[in-house]
């Protein structure tokens, strides 16, 4: 275990990936802000479904020796829009989903073939090269943070009626096909920012475990955000703190904390639900005497 | 906010008529709705109660005919309704609180981050406190009881002061004693604020005192005006085109003999006073 883990040069490893740091920040708020409506939309499965369509984006852009953030994008932008525009209800989607993603992770398997450059950039599309982060790339991941979050700021509370309520959504004129497509965009610019940090395999860990923890310990539609992001801002910068130390990539420590953090919510719900609201007073109404009308 | 104490008719039909294809639900519908008044909406499942809504909503262009909707033509996102749907559980994952679902009702169609104004929040404990759903408002709605999330519900519908409100089956899979509940208090609220209700549902019982004027829709045709006119052997027999008896037992109303639905074959009917189906299977 020795090899393993090593943090004798720690601080000037920190100094290397101060950018990395402010990738994972970024990538944290995005992806647990985000994860808040995947969960409630059920789009886990699209989760998955734009990764590897922006995997292999990225995977053809490192073949054509351009930038692989850019590919990324641009692959989860062609995965979101097929899916919003097809997929608009939800048993579409998840036939949609499963029709593009053994297509894209084709595609991406192939141009990784082709490509002759470093093996470690190939394997890091699939499972995060976070520590590679350059100005550059920086840039980019910053922009398309700042899309995403701008985005969801307008569109979060028709969105939010949307998701939770369909029909007096609609009935007060909510658009839900265009907040659907307008979402899944929104969904893949997240999820190509996570393929570049935590790699396509992984993107589930930061778009989906943070919302489903903080959904089972609050509630609240201010609360749940909150945690989320804080939930995931946690996992990405424990993971990457944590893998400084160690001669193993930081995708497992990310999922591993996640995870840990998924577990301690699901142990401090099950308390909740049962001491908490299953057993507060009964409806005024159930103890009333009104069986005699009956 | 469109005052519903004002001048403007809650809804005004003329001639307003839904077809698909061959297949009319209702026409000629010749229709106005007086502030305050409380319109129950009848027939077989099927026979086009929940278009009608639709219809209002803006959600169903007519076929023929015009329409009003406090003085608008129906359109969606109309501020002066509100709308109570076919209750449908709300999701157990969903991280909203009963207030949450009731605040949406308010400033949920408003596109950008704003907080609510303190008026705004008062306007939420109010409409909680008037439909009895404080204890539980800050309750996960997944958690909520079947009679619970139709309170909030009423409360979410209310919580606009709308001069139309439409209810789509709001007793369905309620007990009796929440269907009680339910009942008065959107009756108490067409009382108290002129809010006119357009109340669809396939049991006439639990609202039979409360109704102003009935709108029974079968097989394409519809009859419109009190209970009294409308609930009676001779205008049901006419309206169905066979036979239909109309029983009153100890202030309910029993009908007996309409064709049989067969949309309505898979319903449960565990209650004794269902509008139709089950005496009327006893006796087919």
């Amino acid at each position: 275990m020795s090899d393993v883990f090593s943090f004798e040069d720690y601080g000037q490893l920190l100094g290397l990936v101060h950018n990395s740091l402010i990738a994972a920040v970024l990538l944290g708020v995005v992806g647990g802000l985000v994860g808040v409506f995947v969960q409630m939309r059920d789009m886990q499965f699209a989760v998955h479904g734009i990764s590897e369509l922006s995997f292999a984006g990225a995977a053809a852009a490192l073949l054509l020796g351009v930038n692989v953030a850019v590919g990324s994008v641009l692959g989860s932008l062609v995965a979101g829009s097929l899916i919003g525009v097809l997929g608009v209800r939800a048993r579409d989607r998840n036939s949609v989903i499963g029709v593009l993603m053994p297509f894209g992770l084709g595609l991406g398997v192939l141009f990784l073939a082709l490509y002759e450059g470093r093996a470690a950039n190939k394997f890091g599309l699939l499972t995060g090269q976070v520590v590679s982060v350059d100005t550059v790339q920086l840039g980019w991941l910053s922009g398309v943070s700042a899309v995403v979050l701008i985005g969801l700021a307008v569109i979060w509370r028709p969105l939010t009626f949307v998701s939770a309520d369909p029909e007096v959504a609609a009935a007060r004129g909510l658009p839900a096909g265009l907040l659907s497509v307008a979402f899944t965009l929104l969904l893949a610019l997240a999820v190509s920012l996570a393929v570049q940090v935590v790699g396509a395999l992984l993107v589930l860990s930061l778009l989906v475990t943070p919302a489903a923890a903080a959904f089972r310990v609050t509630a609240s539609p201010v609360l749940a955000p909150l945690l989320s992001a804080a939930f995931a801002v946690t996992s990405a910068v424990g993971g990457i703190l944590v893998a400084l130390g160690t001669s193993v990539p930081i995708s497992p420590f990310v999922t591993t904390i996640s995870f840990a953090i998924y577990l301690v919510c699901r142990l401090l719900s099950g308390r909740r639900t049962r001491r908490g609201w299953e057993s507060r007073h009964a409806d005024p109404v159930d103890n009333s005497s009104h069986m005699a009308l009956s | 906010m469109t005052s519903s104490t004002g001048p403007t008719a809650p809804l005004t039909t003329r001639g307003a008529a839904v077809a698909f294809g061959d297949r009319v639900l209702w026409s000629g519908l010749e229709l106005d709705l007086a502030p305050g008044e409380f319109l129950a909406v009848l027939g077989p499942n099927g026979a086009g109660k929940s278009t009608f809504l639709r219809a209002v909503l803006g959600e169903q262009a007519l076929s023929a005919g015009q329409m009003s909707v406090v003085g608008r033509p129906p359109g969606r996102g109309n501020r002066s309704i509100g709308y109570v749907p076919q209750q449908k559980a709300l999701d157990g994952a969903t991280p909203l609180r009963a207030r949450d679902l009731v605040a949406l009702g308010i400033d949920g169609d408003r596109f950008g981050l704003r907080r609510r104004r303190r008026e705004d929040r008062q306007r939420v404990d109010e409409a909680l406190r008037a439909v009895g759903a404080t204890a539980y408002a800050d309750a996960p709605i997944g958690l909520l009881s079947g009679g619970e999330q139709q309170r909030v519900r009423i409360a979410q519908a209310l919580v606009g002061d709308p001069a139309l409100l439409l209810c789509d089956e709001p007793l369905l899979s309620l007990d009796l004693r929440h269907q009680r509940a339910v009942s008065s208090m959107i009756d108490r609220r067409r009382r108290e604020h002129d809010t006119a209700v357009v109340f669809v549902t396939h049991e006439i019982n639990p609202v039979l005192d409360l109704v102003d004027r009935v709108l029974y829709i079968a097989g394409g045709r519809h009859r419109l005006g009190t209970p009294a006119e409308v609930l009676t052997s001779e205008s049901l027999s006419d309206l169905y085109r066979t036979p239909v008896d109309v029983f009153s037992v100890r202030g309910r109303i029993v009908v007996v003999g309409t064709p049989d639905h067969p949309v309505e074959a898979g319903r449960r009917h565990d209650h004794s006073h269902h509008l139709e189906r089950p005496v009327a299977a006893v006796h087919r």
